[in-house]
């Protein structure tokens, strides 16, 4: 394409990556200042603190009952990746194999629980849980977490199974593979990287989601960022060190399977899977 | 039965192969467990709770309404909440297009995505706890604006501290779509432009942006929606109790501080409403742009 090149349009240009950059340093530096903290003496009146130690994190450990924390985290996080692609999975299969009448209603009804945001229909759904007696409890803050995944999953799922040739799984059910089998031998495998992809974006969803767990969780069944917001909440009666050192701990564990889940996926896929259905 | 009907159900195919012609089959019913899971704990709780928001502890059917409507306290939050959130959008996705049209032409695009995504990912709490250090009256931000003579800035526990946290965590959201709106469409639509004479300007407002409307409106509803639903930024970093008492604040209180369940189902409802609102007036509005394809070419 041809380049302009008239003054205005060069500071123009100027002036959007110079946002671009004043934008991403203040990203890079908030990020940074829990972790300099974390590590720090005191600081006051510096740019650094005065000294640096480890001490914060064993201080946080033990403050925070962080080794609780982190095994309430993984189970949820575990239980809620599970069962979001046991049952978003064969879902995407059905919505992606078959044209049945009010299949439209089918991908509104899992398009709905992704753009309506948590806190709008957290309330009522702690509520219905309370009521069955599944509120304040490990299994409540599973099944909170799954209204959003399991769509998440499903609509994810939906361009990856279309991309598979019908024709091998007409080949298995010719040599007689129930539906059963025809996954477990022919569209799992071939699926690997899609199944991959779709559940390690729920596993950083789930480590992240705040709103649904805060709603639902009781004192046994808080997930790290609920923790977190707690001490950030309550702040001065815990010293500032010990919950940025809380900060960094949840930082790397959302950001390790962060790094992992972008060898599968494009950064702009993260956002953007749930929009082209919600063009289309 | 009469011989006719007899017939007539013999001449039928049976309900299998009819269930089959219509594409519904074992396949099919796969997709009944995540239906169901969805209809019962997203779809039933929004029924009841809507249901329940007509059943105040006393008082009449409207009882909740009524009072939310006439207590200041209750009813300015929708004020607070639209203050943040309309101009939060309204940076957000207005900034992400000519960022974007740069960022599309960028060689090394990966590693601002991948660093984009990182705030996201970290969502809203850890960003809170980031800024009020980063902003607050010793972080860095302060120090490096007194070094260059502007002096201390209130930045955190006011109006501005969530806004600057709805920016942080907002726009690598709208931007993310923004760009991939722009990456599909055609290049070669522009080219031809080019060819023709059109310069930037022109080639921006005559042929990206009426095929960029569409996507801006739905990102612009995404937008609105997330930051009308506020919460833990606006809690940490602002002022709870004045000037960011946001309606998720007032819903939260109704449910976990006075335990009124069917006051805080109303409050729901009635974010819920306001949400659908706004989403469905800029849905009204993208009407007037062009609707059509993007890919441009044969076809």
């Amino acid at each position: 394409m041809q380049q302009d090149k008239s003054v205005g349009e060069r500071l123009w240009a100027i002036a959007v990556w110079a946002l671009v950059i004043f934008f991403v340093v203040n990203v890079i530096a908030t990020i940074a200042a829990v972790a300099v903290d974390s590590f720090g003496t005191r600081w006051f009146s510096s740019w650094l603190p005065a000294g640096f130690t480890t001490r914060w994190y064993k201080a946080a450990w033990d403050e925070f009952q962080l080794h609780d924390v982190l095994v309430v985290t993984f189970e949820v996080v575990g239980a809620v990746v599970l069962l979001s692609g046991l049952l978003g999975v064969p879902a995407a299969y059905a919505l992606a194999r078959r044209n049945f009448p009010g299949k439209q209603l089918v991908i509104l009804l899992f398009l709905l629980p992704m753009m309506i945001p948590p806190i709008t229909f957290g309330i009522p759904l702690a509520t219905v849980l309370y009521q069955a007696h599944l509120g304040g409890n490990m299994s409540g803050v599973i099944l909170a977490n799954l209204v959003p995944t399991v769509p998440f999953v499903v609509l994810v799922m939906i361009p990856f199974i279309e991309q598979i040739d019908p024709r091998i799984e007409a080949a298995a059910r010719v040599f007689g593979a129930g539906t059963g089998r025809l996954f477990v031998h022919v569209l799992v495998p071939l699926l690997t990287s899609g199944i991959l992809a779709a559940l390690l974006l729920v596993l950083v969803r789930t480590i992240a989601m705040f709103e649904l767990t805060f709603f639902t969780a009781g004192p046994d069944s808080q997930t790290l960022v609920v923790t977190l917001y707690y001490a950030v909440g309550a702040a001065g009666v815990r010293s500032n060190q010990s919950i940025d050192a809380m900060a960094v701990i949840y930082m790397v564990t959302t950001l390790v399977w962060l790094l992992i889940a972008l060898r599968f996926v494009d950064p702009t896929q993260i956002v953007t899977r749930v929009k082209k259905e919600a063009a289309a | 039965m009469t011989d006719a009907a007899l017939t007539k159900a013999a001449e039928r195919p049976p309900l299998r192969v009819r269930l089959k012609l219509r594409d519904i089959d074992g396949v099919t019913l796969l997709v009944v467990p995540a239906a169901l899971f969805v209809l019962l704990l997203f779809i039933y709780p929004f029924a009841y709770g809507f249901v329940l928001s007509f059943k105040p502890k006393t008082g009449d059917l409207f009882a909740n309404y009524r009072k939310f409507f006439s207590d200041p306290f209750l009813y300015d939050t929708i004020l607070a909440t639209f203050r943040l959130a309309i101009p939060a959008t309204l940076i957000n996705v207005l900034v992400s297009v000519p960022v974007a049209l740069r960022v599309r032409r960028m060689r090394h695009r990966r590693v601002l995505t991948t660093l984009l995504v990182v705030p996201i990912t970290l969502g809203t709490v850890l960003i809170a706890q980031g800024l009020l250090i980063y902003l607050g009256p010793q972080g860095w931000f302060n120090r490096a604006l007194t070094l260059i003579g502007i002096g201390q800035v209130r930045l955190v526990h006011n109006y501005t501290g969530v806004m600057l946290s709805l920016i942080m965590s907002g726009f690598p959201f709208t931007f993310l779509l923004t760009l991939s709106y722009l990456t599909g469409i055609d290049p070669s639509l522009e080219q031809a432009a080019a060819t023709l004479g059109a310069r930037a300007r022109a080639r921006f407002f005559h042929i990206v942006l009426p095929l960029l409307a569409q996507g801006l409106a739905i990102n612009m509803c995404l937008s609105f929606v997330q930051t009308f639903s506020v919460f833990p930024s606006a809690v940490l970093l602002g002022a709870p109790a004045g000037e960011t008492r946001v309606i998720s604040i007032a819903a939260y209180q109704a449910a976990y501080e006075q335990y009124d369940y069917s006051m805080a189902s109303a409050v729901a409802m009635i974010m819920g409403f306001c949400q659908l609102a706004v989403v469905m007036l800029i849905l009204a509005g993208r009407s007037f742009a062009y609707r059509g394809a993007a890919a441009g070419g044969k076809g």
